[in-house]
C-alpha cells in the first residue's frame, strides 16, 4: 500500500504555473473586454480571490485540486460529512486512517501539503449553519453538491445579495457568480451562474426528473424488486417496530437492522438482489459515482470559475453537459432566465411612504398598474404579515393590518417582500406569487447622508 | 463579467462600508409556492386546517377531516403534514394521526395516496391532497391496500366492513386490534 511518503515529489515554482502564465498573459480574441494580459495577473488570483467550494465530496476533493493549481490560493471548503470507508475508490485526498474525520478538514490538509502557498480554510458543518454574511466574502463560489436542495440553498443565498438599480438593472458590485458542478454515473454538468445574467439554479429547476417514489401499498402488498423490500422496511416497518424513533440513514446498525429486514422480506417473496451496499444505496439514494465523471467535471468548473475572475477568456454560456456513457458527448446549451424568477429576478419596485399601513399597501396593489393584484397575502423573510386564508391564520395576523409598513419590516430603508393574489394576466385574472422590492420614500437618502457624515 | 481589477477596487470598497447591518435568512422558494398554496386554500366544509407552531411555520400543519358522506361519517381524522424543504419538486409527508380501521391507511398512520408518493408533481398543491385525503373516506378502495384484512373485508363483504368501521370508531375491538372513540357525542 503506498504512503502519502511515496508519491512523486511535486513540480517545482514556477515549472508548475507555466501554462497558467501563458495563458493569463497573451491577448486573444475570446477575452473578455477588461481583461489585461499580464504575468501579474496570477498574483492578484492568488492575493485578490476568495474562493469558497462547497462539498469535500468526489467532485469537492477534485475541485480543491483543480482551483489550487489554476492559481488560486485564498480557498475555503465546507461540508458537513466524515470519511467514509466506500469513499476511498474515488475521494483521493483521503486515506484508509482518515475514515470518520472530516471531509473538509482532511481535503484541506492534504491539498496544502501537496500545493505550496495554498489555504484551504476548512468548514466542518452544514451550509445552513453559517450566517448569510459568510458568504459574501467570496468573490466565487464553486459547487460540488449532489443535492437539488443543497443547491437551491447556496443559490438563494448567493442570489440574495443581488441588488437592482431603478431600472432593474443588476448592479455589477453585488454579483456573486457561481459554478455548479454535478455528475450521475457517467453523466455530468457544469453550469455559470451569473445572478441576474444568466438563469439561476431556480430559472430552471422543472429540468429535474422528479425522484422515483414506490407506492406505499405495492411496498406493503406486491413486491417485485430487491428496491420494494428495502423501502417496505426502511419506510413501514421501521415505524411499526420502533415507534417514536427517527431513523438515522448515518448510523450503522439502523441501516444493519433495515438490511436484515429487507432480506427477509425478500426471501418470503422469493426476490433475489438484497445487499447492504444496495440497501444503502436505495435508503439514501445514493447514485453510482465514477472518478473520471468527477475529475472531467471539476476541470470544466475550475477553468469557468478561473475565466470568470480573470477574463482570459469567455465562460461557456451557460450549461455544459457531458455523456460518457457511448463514447463522449459534451454539448454546451444557452438556458434562459425566468423573467418573474423569485430568485434572482428584479421583481417590482413598489415606493411607499413611511407612514403607509400594511392595509394601504395591500390595496396599493390592487390599483398598481405593473400588478393589479387583488387579494394580496404578503410574506416578508419568513414572517406572514398577512394571510387573507384560511380563517385561522387570517384572524393571527389582522391585527398586522393598521400597523405602518416601515415598522413590519423593521425599519429598514428596502426591503423584499412576497406577495399572493389574483394578479391580471391578458386581460385574466390568475393566481400569481410576486416578488416586490420595497423601498421608503426619503428613507434611503438619509440614511445614506449619515453614512457619509 | 468580474475581473480581477473590479475585484481590486471592490475590496477596498467593503472595507470602506462594512456598516456591519447582518443579512437576513432568506425565505426559500419552498417555503414561498407554499405561502401561495396556503393563501389560495379552498378547504370543503368537511376539513379544518390549524398551525400548531403559528402563523410563522407553514412548513408544519395539521388537517382535520370530518366526512360527510361514505362509511366514515362521523369520525374525525387528523392528518399531520411535513412540507419538505425541496418542496413542491418533493411531496409533503403526511401521516394520519388517528388510528383508523381503513383499506388505504394502515395502523401506523402510512397513507396510500398515489398523489403523496409515485404520481406526485409540482404543479400539485396542497389542496389536491387535501381533496385526494376526503376521496380516501367517501370512497376507501380496496385494490391499494395498506392495511390487508380490511381490504379484504371491503372487497367480500362490504356490509360486515361497514360494520367494523362502526364498531372501529365506536372505540372497540375489530380481530385484535382496538381503535379509539372518535364520536363527539
Ligand atoms: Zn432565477
Amino acid at each position: 500500500m503506498a504512503s502519502p511518503d511515496e508519491e512523486p515529489p511535486a513540480p517545482t515554482e514556477p515549472d508548475r504555473w507555466k501554462d497558467l502564465d501563458m495563458i493569463l498573459s497573451r491577448p486573444g480574441n475570446l477575452v473578455d473586454a477588461n481583461f489585461d494580459p499580464n504575468p501579474g495577473l496570477r498574483d492578484m488570483l492568488g492575493s485578490l480571490v476568495e474562493v469558497l467550494v462547497v462539498g469535500a465530496g468526489g467532485l469537492g476533493c477534485e475541485l480543491l485540486k483543480d482551483l489550487a493549481l489554476s492559481g488560486f490560493k485564498n480557498l475555503h471548503v465546507i461540508d458537513m460529512d466524515t470519511i467514509d470507508v466506500s469513499n476511498l475508490n474515488r475521494q483521493f485526498l483521503f486515506r484508509v486512517q482518515d475514515v470518520g474525520k472530516s471531509k473538509a478538514e482532511v481535503a484541506a490538509k492534504r491539498v496544502m501539503e501537496r500545493v505550496s502557498g495554498v489555504s484551504i480554510v476548512p468548514h466542518f458543518c452544514r451550509i445552513e449553519d453559517k450566517e448569510i454574511d459568510f458568504y459574501s466574502q467570496f468573490q466565487i463560489i464553486v459547487l460540488g453538491l449532489d443535492s437539488i436542495e443543497a443547491r437551491s440553498y447556496i443559490n438563494s443565498v448567493a442570489c440574495g445579495f443581488l441588488e437592482y438599480d431603478t431600472d432593474d438593472k443588476p448592479i455589477p458590485e453585488t454579483v456573486k457568480p457561481m459554478v455548479d458542478g454535478g455528475t450521475e454515473g457517467f453523466k455530468g454538468h457544469a453550469r455559470v451562474i451569473i445572478p441576474g445574467k444568466t438563469p439561476c439554479f431556480e430559472c430552471n429547476i422543472w429540468l429535474f426528473p422528479p425522484q422515483v417514489k414506490f407506492p406505499l401499498c405495492t411496498l406493503a402488498e406486491t413486491p417485485r424488486t430487491a428496491a420494494h423490500c428495502i423501502e417496505y422496511a426502511h419506510l413501514i416497518k421501521w415505524n411499526e417496530v420502533h415507534p417514536g424513533k427517527t431513523f438515522d440513514a448515518d448510523d450503522a446498525e439502523h441501516m444493519q437492522w433495515i438490511y436484515s429486514e429487507a432480506l427477509k422480506r425478500a426471501e418470503l417473496f422469493g426476490i433475489s438482489g438484497v445487499t447492504y451496499s444496495f440497501t444503502q444505496g436505495v435508503v439514501k439514494n445514493i447514485i453510482p459515482a465514477i472518478a473520471s465523471t468527477n475529475a472531467i467535471v471539476s476541470a470544466a468548473c475550475a477553468l469557468e470559475a478561473l475565466k470568470l475572475i480573470s477574463g482570459c477568456s469567455k465562460t461557456v454560456s451557460n450549461y455544459l453537459t457531458y455523456n460518457g456513457l457511448d463514447g463522449t458527448h459534451i454539448n454546451v446549451s444557452e438556458f434562459v432566465r425566468d423573467k418573474d424568477c423569485l430568485v434572482c429576478g428584479p421583481g417590482t419596485l413598489i415606493e411607499l411612504d413611511t407612514s403607509s399601513t400594511l392595509s394601504e399597501f395591500i390595496k396599493m396593489l390592487e390599483e398598481h398598474p405593473k400588478l393589479l393584484m387583488s387579494r394580496a397575502s404578503v410574506t416578508h423573510e419568513g414572517n406572514n404579515l398577512y394571510m387573507q386564508s384560511p380563517e385561522v391564520l387570517e384572524q393571527m395576523t389582522r391585527p398586522n393590518l393598521i400597523v405602518p409598513m416601515s415598522e413590519l419590516l423593521h425599519g429598514a430603508p428596502r426591503a423584499t417582500v412576497h406577495v399572493t393574489g389574483m394578479a391580471e394576466n391578458n386581460g385574466r385574472k390568475v393566481s400569481s406569487l410576486r416578488k416586490l422590492r420595497v423601498a421608503f420614500k426619503g428613507v434611503d437618502e438619509a440614511s445614506k447622508m449619515d453614512t457619509t457624515v | 463579467m468580474l475581473n480581477l481589477i473590479k475585484i481590486k477596487g471592490q475590496k477596498k470598497e467593503d472595507a470602506a462600508n462594512a456598516n456591519g447591518k447582518p443579512a437576513a435568512k432568506k425565505q426559500s422558494p419552498g417555503e414561498l409556492r407554499l405561502h401561495k398554496d396556503i393563501a389560495e386554500l379552498n378547504l370543503p366544509k368537511s376539513t379544518r386546517i390549524s398551525f400548531p407552531n403559528g402563523k410563522d411555520d407553514l412548513m408544519n400543519f395539521e388537517v382535520t377531516i370530518r366526512p360527510d358522506e361514505g362509511y366514515y361519517v362521523g369520525g374525525k381524522f387528523v392528518f399531520t403534514f411535513q412540507v419538505p424543504p425541496a418542496y413542491p419538486h418533493e411531496p409533503p409527508k403526511v401521516k394520519c394521526k388517528t388510528k383508523v380501521y381503513h383499506p388505504n391507511i394502515d395502523l401506523e398512520g402510512n397513507v396510500c395516496l398515489n398523489i403523496l408518493r409515485e404520481d406526485w408533481k409540482p404543479v400539485l398543491n396542497v389542496n389536491t391532497i387535501v381533496y385526494g385525503l376526503n376521496l380516501l373516506f367517501s370512497q376507501p378502495n380496496d385494490e391499494d391496500p395498506l392495511n390487508h384484512e380490511a381490504a379484504a373485508v371491503l372487497r367480500d363483504n362490504p356490509e360486515k366492513f361497514e360494520r367494523n368501521v362502526q364498531r372501529a370508531m365506536a372505540g372497540g375491538y375489530v380481530g385484535e386490534t382496538h381503535f379509539p372513540r372518535l364520536f363527539r357525542r
